[in-house]
């Protein structure tokens, strides 16, 4: 497969950075908007996807991908344990202890630790939903060798 | 009281979980060590949680104060049984992950087996620290879905099968559960298990037979976890195809902390005992205690003879548990309770040692032979000898031959059978113990002596594999030791009388 017509190729790649733009807001303004971690995290994969599903999946490199896909998911997970923990040790409160400055509400930088935990979560989402959809892909791909 | 150190037994095999794959990136080497040293220091962490103090602990990571007095938000709370299955999770996946070190070398993908190895590790840690039903249900689904994924770990077509059997089964059983958990929020407004048992005790409101209507959902769910009787189709399978540390996980531990765990927990402290209940217990004892072992005389594939076997000993937990709440429910003497508990608890851990054993030995012959099939084995006393030795102490323990530590155990069940007037539970005990000894006796004749095959070529097990087996030899022996009470009172006695004084449970674990 050598993916689709040059229309679907150009309009996937327009379409596809704007996508991570907007991943990227909902996850920045999860504390103050609707949305967060897990939607923005979605539509970052989903701008990897397109991308894929026009070009064909020749594109890129499979393999490698999923690979550094899978170190962002462990790296993300990690961080957030490591920050919960950071909690622990700030206070007693594991995980829920909001101890950076909290701000004012409503700006984009307030509400202490959640932006940060938005912002890995974000990565860990895109990054598991992506390995799954390589994983998919190269399944697919042994099979029908 | 504040307990920090609660929140370790979660955290720390998540950071590992998730650190090893990066640390593969790193060495391929230093990756299989990551697990033994976290179960390791949980191991010593939790001996440390025992032996400290019999007060029950809690710890809660939000930080949350009560909301018109019903608690909210997670609770992990550390009392005598918590500790007590803490004890066995810990010290079992230790022994499992030193053995899976060389062990697991016959594998590809390695860094998956280590990762879900420690989220197994987490999910079964969370599930006995939980302190409402609503983190029991998440933890246990953590340690459901990595055990789906590790019986799938050899990817052949056998295991694929049970896996997915496993999980139709599990999540059956899972949305049982939820379902039964939900009528009990509808009930009670409430998720905390402490305030789930004083809002029943104390509440004026007749909930009829909506109450019991949840508590047989609940026992389905955890019937199918437990794998008793009716509900066991998948656990020969799922146990009998997934590497061999994993099995000895699965049937040591994993069917203990989901079913055994949550059926003391949620029947005899959150509900009050009553008699239809603690009958239905016995019952699904008795008939898991008898068709297991019959089921295992005529096994041929060595694994799957001891996850028969895993059946038939869990029935005998779940005998002298149903005993125990009948006794409770109809007002008998503390004694003959305390008596029925101790015996089941104290099963209940040798089960997790010398089943751990046995699957670990088991695993070594496989590595030296490269089957499991008994009728392809023989002759293999003379290549492996401390093989033989440690799977011939496990094998004498569960038959129930003194002075190994299965003994006294399912001879505290079946005294306390006889005080209770149930003969016959008591003779069936007996039976299933002789037909357990044979079917050992077949494993060892077949297996160790006779004539070797000359078709197959012997590897001896590596070290570590060796002193896995060893140690849980060594501790099958020294289990005999809480017969002593002394020794009993520091590991057996508060758990036990965390069930026993069952009203306490709300009235302690509300405002310790």
């Amino acid at each position: 497969m050598k993916g689709m017509s040059v229309i679907v190729k150009k309009t996937a790649q327009l379409l596809s950075a704007m996508i991570f733009v907007f991943g990227m807001y909902i996850i920045t303004h999860g504390h103050v908007l609707p949305g967060g971690g897990f939607s923005g995290g979605v539509l970052l994969a989903s701008s990897f996807i397109v991308l894929i599903l026009a070009q064909g999946k020749e594109y890129i490199k499979l393999k490698k991908q999923r690979e550094a896909t899978s170190v962002f998911e462990s790296l993300s997970a990690l961080l957030i344990l490591l920050l919960g923990i950071s909690g622990l040790f700030a206070g007693s409160l594991f995980l829920f202890n909001n101890y950076l400055p909290k701000g004012q509400p409503g700006e984009l930088l307030s509400a202490g630790n959640i932006p940060i935990y938005s912002i890995l979560i974000g990565i860990k989402v895109a990054a598991t939903l992506f390995t799954i959809f390589l994983a998919l892909t190269i399944y697919k791909e042994e099979v029908s060798k | 009281m504040d307990d920090r150190t609660l929140i370790l037994f979660i955290v720390l095999p998540f950071l590992a979980a998730f650190s090893i794959p990066l640390i593969n990136l790193v060495s391929e080497k230093a990756k299989t060590f990551v697990v033994a040293i976290v179960s390791l220091v949980l191991m010593v962490l939790s001996v440390q949680l025992v032996v400290r103090s019999p007060e029950s602990t809690l710890y809660i990571p939000g930080g949350w104060y009560p909301v018109e007095n019903i608690p909210i938000g997670i609770h992990l709370l550390s009392d005598g049984l918590s500790r007590f299955m803490l004890l066995i999770v810990n010290t079992l996946a230790f022994f499992c992950a030193v053995f899976a070190i060389d062990y697991m070398k016959q594998y590809t993908g390695q860094k998956y087996f280590y990762t879900l190895f420690c989220l197994q590790l987490a999910g079964l840690n969370g599930v006995v620290l939980a302190g409402d039903m609503f983190n029991l249900f998440v933890f246990m689904e953590v340690a459901a879905k990595s055990s789906y994924a590790l019986v799938a770990f050899g990817v052949k077509r056998t295991e694929i099968e049970a896996s997915f059997k496993y999980q139709v089964m599990g999540g059956l059983a899972s949305l049982f559960m939820l379902f039964g958990i939900t009528m009990l929020y509808w009930m009670t407004s409430t998720l905390n298990m402490a305030d789930i048992s004083l809002v029943l005790r104390t509440s004026e409101i007749d909930h009829g037979n909506t109450i019991r209507f949840a508590q047989l959902f609940l026992l389905a769910g955890i019937s199918i976890k437990a794998a008793m009787i009716p509900f066991h189709a998948w656990l020969p399978d799922a146990h009998s195809s997934a590497p061999s540390p994993i099995s000895a996980m699965l049937s040591g531990v994993v069917i203990k902390a989901l079913g055994i765990y949550v059926i003391l927990r949620l029947f005899i402290n959150v509900f009050e005992p009553d008699v239809f209940i603690s009958q239905v217990f016995a019952v699904l004892g008795g008939i898991s205690m008898s068709a297991g072992v019959i089921l295992a005389l005529g096994a041929w594939d060595l694994k799957r003879l001891l996850a028969y076997h895993s059946i038939s000993q869990m029935g005998y937990v779940l005998l002298g548990v149903g005993i125990a709440m009948g006794v409770m429910a109809s007002g008998g003497s503390p004694e003959s309770v305390a008596l029925t508990l101790t015996g089941a608890l104290f099963h209940m851990i040798n089960h997790a040692v010398f089943k751990g054993l046995l699957f670990l030995s088991a695993g070594s012959v496989e590595y030296a032979t490269g089957t499991v099939n008994l009728k392809r084995m023989g002759g293999l006393a003379r290549a492996l000898p401390l093989t033989m030795a440690a799977s011939f102490v496990a094998s004498m323990a569960i038959a129930g031959i003194p002075p190994f530590n299965g003994f006294f155990s399912k001879f505290a069940i079946i005294i306390a059978a006889v005080q209770g007037g149930y003969y016959f539970r008591a003779t069936l005990g007996i039976v299933v113990g002789v037909l357990t000894l044979a079917s050992f006796l077949k494993f060892q004749r077949y297996a160790f002596f006779g004539r070797p095959d000359p078709g197959i070529s012997i590897k001896e097990a590596p070290l570590l594999m060796k002193f896995s087996m060893v140690s849980l030899a060594l501790l099958c022996l020294a289990m005999s030791l809480f017969i002593f009470p002394d020794i009993r009172a520091i590991f057996l006695d508060p758990a036990v009388r965390t069930l026993l004084e069952s009203t306490d449970y709300a009235i302690k674990n509300l405002h310790p």
